[in-house]
């Protein structure tokens, strides 16, 4: 909706000097045969840096890392490891490691020879290969369980195998292809936080794939959202949460509420189905044009409806989740609809049941505003 | 950064020695189908509308065919026998498929095992247990009322022992891919047992119904050795090849049957890929597999039906064993193994077994290495340009082409003076090439089912630690596909021994299988000796099955351990 888009992904690569960068992606494009599936996308990843590409199915991330992995060659531009260019190298040729979402691990050989698998040659003379071997099972914590066929693990077990696998040969890069997306919540969440810190000590530049926000928001140093073959925005994850540079980053990074709107004199008033509100991000903006406001649950004000402070709008509760740490009210002012979230020790006081009426505060600073393509 | 000066037009994307390596393979599998298929069947459709003197006729050839009655009654003939012959198979398969896998009754492997008894020996047993029977001399003669088992009836009935195995396999497998959350569903919203069935069981089996129809018509249209032998005077498409090319030496005349043979094989190869396509699209990777529950109403009959037709097939082999070990049937009914010594028979003897075992066990070493490898380079290599679509049509074809037209094509292209290949020309090489050709798309699919099995991403992790394609292939996709691989081995090996139609044109005075040793003993009245060789040649394809048995179970135990 905003034509910047595109300014803000270059205008990142080229800050961040990519002279120094470690992975430097200039201008990829990948297309299928008509289908469009990266449009010329530009981002640089520093050395021992933590990058996740984040954006719903269908955005281009997958296709990005195998065109980074050489599995699945861009249709144009370039690709720079270490100043070397990479864009058509084999992947036998290239500097890197590999974990896929389905582990990819052979079934017939035992976990140690899977990790094995790539030492080889006469640099791995016999005894080498099994101390690395004991060694990177270690890493990963498995180191009794190298006799053992990978069917006979657990999922997160082979995710680990598979890592041990992908680092054996000390590569420069490591890729994760959705790593985490097969195992249960739990598991998951546990192993995010190890690969984060194995990443860390071993000081390996790593880029990850995922769906996954929270994921990506845990464990990434900074967050590539892609949507529809298009870089979003790069930036770290409080970056991207509190300061979206799109109007699809502000829907696809967290929960928020979004409402269309028009810039209404004097400067910084937006009017939205009747509904007055003030916010700081359409000062700027002329008065008549049209935008689009995001506002977060959490960022809301809640007050009695009694006790209604001045620039409050009047709210009707419609609906109300108890979330366990949080409570979500959805709220109706008007043609508005509104999520906000509140303590649940909050809710006695508010008496905010469904039916009730409650004072709702949008703060001015928290408003997200874009504006609209014509 | 000084390279960016430099970079003008974008760099081809360089091949890795992999990609080379895989790159070769298709062309050399491209290659051998090019030769051994594709430019045989060149030729003949060539030679259907050639003159004697070589030069062009046009249609003159097919116009000369379908003025000619007696030629296409031999068409409507095969027409009318084959969809009778799976009009009767079809239903019949269906309810002893539907025992195997929808119901509770015991010994359900030996119900398997002798439904394969008929793929095991040639078709020609069959009709020759029939004769037995039914024939001039047949024990049991009086049944027929006076009718004859020569012509069409006698063709249907050996027809639909041999085609029932296919039937039955295809229909087991449609059987056994139900979804037990339909069956739940539909009980749920209180629908009788006999409304299930139409709703759920049939519609979920119909495309295996109609790939069965479809199968068991193509082998009844081109299937040569059943009418050969029991077909008398009823003149059918397969038998009037044979005719026209052995007979009368009229290579045009016997390639435009060939093509008109071909039609009905090429129809029926289409509607079963048709069928195959919505196959897939009706299943779905969530379901959850039905396990049926005992209810004697629905067992007890099934298991009678199971149990005759488990006996009548054991009784018609039987029967033909029987006939061989007779001393003068069926006046003379004491025991004798003097029909197993062929050299009274037959020149060759024995040697003619011997030469089908070296040459069912070439085909089936040569083959499985060719089926595996073309299968492996078509689905992991490059999918990039037309050449892997092309490959994968081709693999497909052999399936469409009978056996007898292949054979013929082989005879005109090879035999062809100028054709640098000539030299194959009367070899067993030939035999062998020709059998692996006509027997491929089976294996080939078989091939590309179990390497589809395995995780898309092995290559790629094989190359991303640089380790050769080659490697990976030998390390991890061989040692996986074992079973499979032993699976075409025997598949090769089972059908090569058995087949006719394939090898009948081909077979030179030294190279004569004992499926061709089979017809010709029959040919020259010597019944008992031909159902001793089809017994010969029963016994072996029964060993190589069991001992595929007992070599996968060893197999399994040594290198399979990571199935737990």
């Amino acid at each position: 909706m905003t034509a910047a888009v595109p300014d803000i992904a270059t205008a990142t690569a080229a800050t961040s000097r990519p002279r120094d960068a470690y992975l430097h992606v200039e201008e990829v494009g990948k297309q299928f045969g008509t289908f469009v599936a990266l449009h010329r996308v530009s981002l640089t990843v520093q050395a021992g840096e933590f990058v996740t590409f984040l954006g719903p199915s269908g955005c281009g991330k997958t296709t990005l890392l195998r065109g980074i992995a050489g599995l699945d060659p861009p249709t144009t531009g370039r690709i720079m490891q270490e100043g070397r260019d990479i864009t058509h190298l084999p992947p036998a040729e290239r500097d890197f490691g590999i974990v896929f979402q389905s582990y990819a691990l052979f079934p017939n050989l035992t976990v140690a020879a899977n990790v094995a698998y790539g030492l080889r040659g006469p640099a791995w003379p016999r005894a080498r290969v099994r101390d690395r071997v004991a060694e990177l099972l270690g890493i990963v914590g498995l180191a009794d369980q190298g006799a053992k066929y990978p069917a006979q693990l657990s999922g997160g077990q082979q995710q680990r195998v598979a890592l041990a696998r992908a680092l054996a040969n000390e590569p420069g890069l490591l890729l994760l292809d959705e790593p985490l997306s097969a195992l249960d919540a739990i598991v998951r969440q546990h192993l995010r936080q190890e690969i984060r810190s194995l990443q860390q000590r071993l000081g390996v530049t790593t880029v990850m794939v995922t769906h996954d926000q929270e994921e990506a928001m845990g464990v990434s140093d900074r967050i590539v959202v892609m949507s529809r073959g298009r870089i979003e925005q790069i930036g770290t994850p409080a970056e991207i949460y509190d300061r979206p540079a799109s109007p699809f980053v502000a829907g696809f990074i967290g929960h928020s509420t979004r409402f269309e709107a028009v810039v209404d004199s004097p400067p910084g008033v937006l009017v939205s189905g009747g509904v007055r509100l003030r916010a700081d991000a359409a000062r700027p903006l002329l008065f008549g044009t049209r935008v689009t406001c995001f506002i977060r649950p959490e960022h809301l004000r809640i007050d009695r409806g009694d006790e209604a402070p001045p620039g409050s709008i009047v709210a009707r509760v419609t609906g109300l989740e108890f979330l366990g740490p949080v409570c979500r009210l959805s709220l109706e002012a008007g043609p508005l609809r509104l999520l906000a979230t509140i303590a649940p020790a909050d809710l006695v006081v508010l008496e905010a049941i469904p039916g009730a009426e409650v004072a709702a505060t949008l703060p001015p600073e928290r408003l997200m505003v874009f504006i609209d393509d014509v | 950064m000084s390279e960016a000066v430099l970079a003008g037009q974008p760099s081809r994307p360089r091949r890795s020695l992999d990609q080379r390596i895989m790159r070769w393979g298709l062309w050399l599998a491209l290659a051998f189908l090019l030769a051994f298929l594709a430019l045989p069947l060149a030729t003949l459709l060539l030679r259907a509308f050639e003159t004697p003197e070589g030069g062009f006729a046009g249609i003159a050839n097919f116009r000369t065919y379908v003025t000619t009655p007696a030629l296409l009654a031999a068409a409507w003939n095969s027409v009318w026998t084959a969809a009778l012959t799976a009009a009767i198979v079809v239903p019949l398969a269906f309810i002893y498929a539907y025992a195997l896998t929808r119901a509770c009754i015991p010994a359900k492997p030996l119900f398997r095992a002798v439904m394969m008894l008929p793929l095991l020996a040639p078709s020609l047993l069959p009709a020759l247990a029939l004769i037995y029977l039914f024939g001039n001399q047949g024990m049991l003669r009086w049944l027929l009322m006076g009718g004859s088992i020569y012509g069409p009836s006698g063709i249907v009935a050996a027809q639909v022992f041999y085609c029932f195995p296919s039937a039955a396999l295809i229909l087991a497998v449609a059987l056994s891919t139900a979804d037990a959350r339909l069956y739940e569903a539909a009980a749920a919203l209180r629908a009788t047992r006999l409304r299930i069935f139409w709703t759920v069981t049939l519609p979920g089996a119909r495309y295996g119904l109609v790939s069965a129809f479809v199968v068991v018509f193509t082998l009844v249209v081109t299937d040569f050795g059943i009418p050969k032998v029991i077909g008398g005077q009823f003149p059918v498409l397969a038998t009037d090849v044979y005719k026209q090319v052995v007979g009368l030496q009229d290579f045009n005349m016997g390639a435009v049957v060939g093509v008109v043979l071909l039609i009905p094989a090429v129809l029926a190869f289409l509607l079963d890929r048709w069928a195959s396509r919505q196959r897939t699209a009706t299943m779905s990777g969530r379901a959850v597999p039905l396990r049926p529950a005992p209810r004697a109403v629905r067992d007890r009959p099934l298991l009678a039906v199971c149990i005759l037709v488990a006996a009548t097939l054991v009784g018609i082999v039987g029967v033909a064993v029987w006939g061989s070990l007779i001393r003068f049937w069926p006046y003379n009914l004491t025991l004798t193994l003097e029909n197993y010594d062929f050299t009274r028979f037959d020149t060759a003897g024995w040697d003619s077994v011997w030469l089908s075992v070296r040459m069912a066990a070439m085909a089936a070493a040569v083959g499985t290495v060719i089926v595996f490898i073309v299968a492996y380079v078509l689905d992991r290599g490059s999918q990039h340009g037309p050449l892997p679509g092309i490959g994968r049509f081709a693999a497909a074809v052999p399936l469409a082409v009978p056996g007898l037209v292949l054979g013929l094509a082989y005879v005109l292209f090879f035999n062809h003076p100028a054709n640098p290949l000539g030299f194959l020309y009367g070899t067993l090489a030939i035999l062998v090439l020709n059998s692996v050709v006509h027997f491929y798309t089976v294996g080939h699919l078989a091939a590309v089912t179990a390497i589809r099995q395995l995780d898309p991403e092995f290559e790629s992790v094989g190359a991303s630690m640089r380790v050769p394609v080659w490697v990976t292939f030998g390390r991890v996709t061989v040692p996986m596909c074992l079973p499979a691989i032993l699976e075409i081995a025997i598949y090769l090996f089972v059908n090569t021994m058995t087949t006719v139609s394939a090898v009948i044109f081909l077979y030179g005075p030294d190279t004569k299988p004992a499926s061709v040793a089979m017809v010709h003993m029959d040919e020259a009245g010597q019944a008992s000796a031909a159902a001793a060789m089809g017994v010969v040649i029963l016994g072996i394809t029964v060993t190589a099955k069991l001992a595929q048995l007992l070599l996968g179970a060893l197999l399994g135990r040594a290198t399979q351990a990571w199935r737990r």
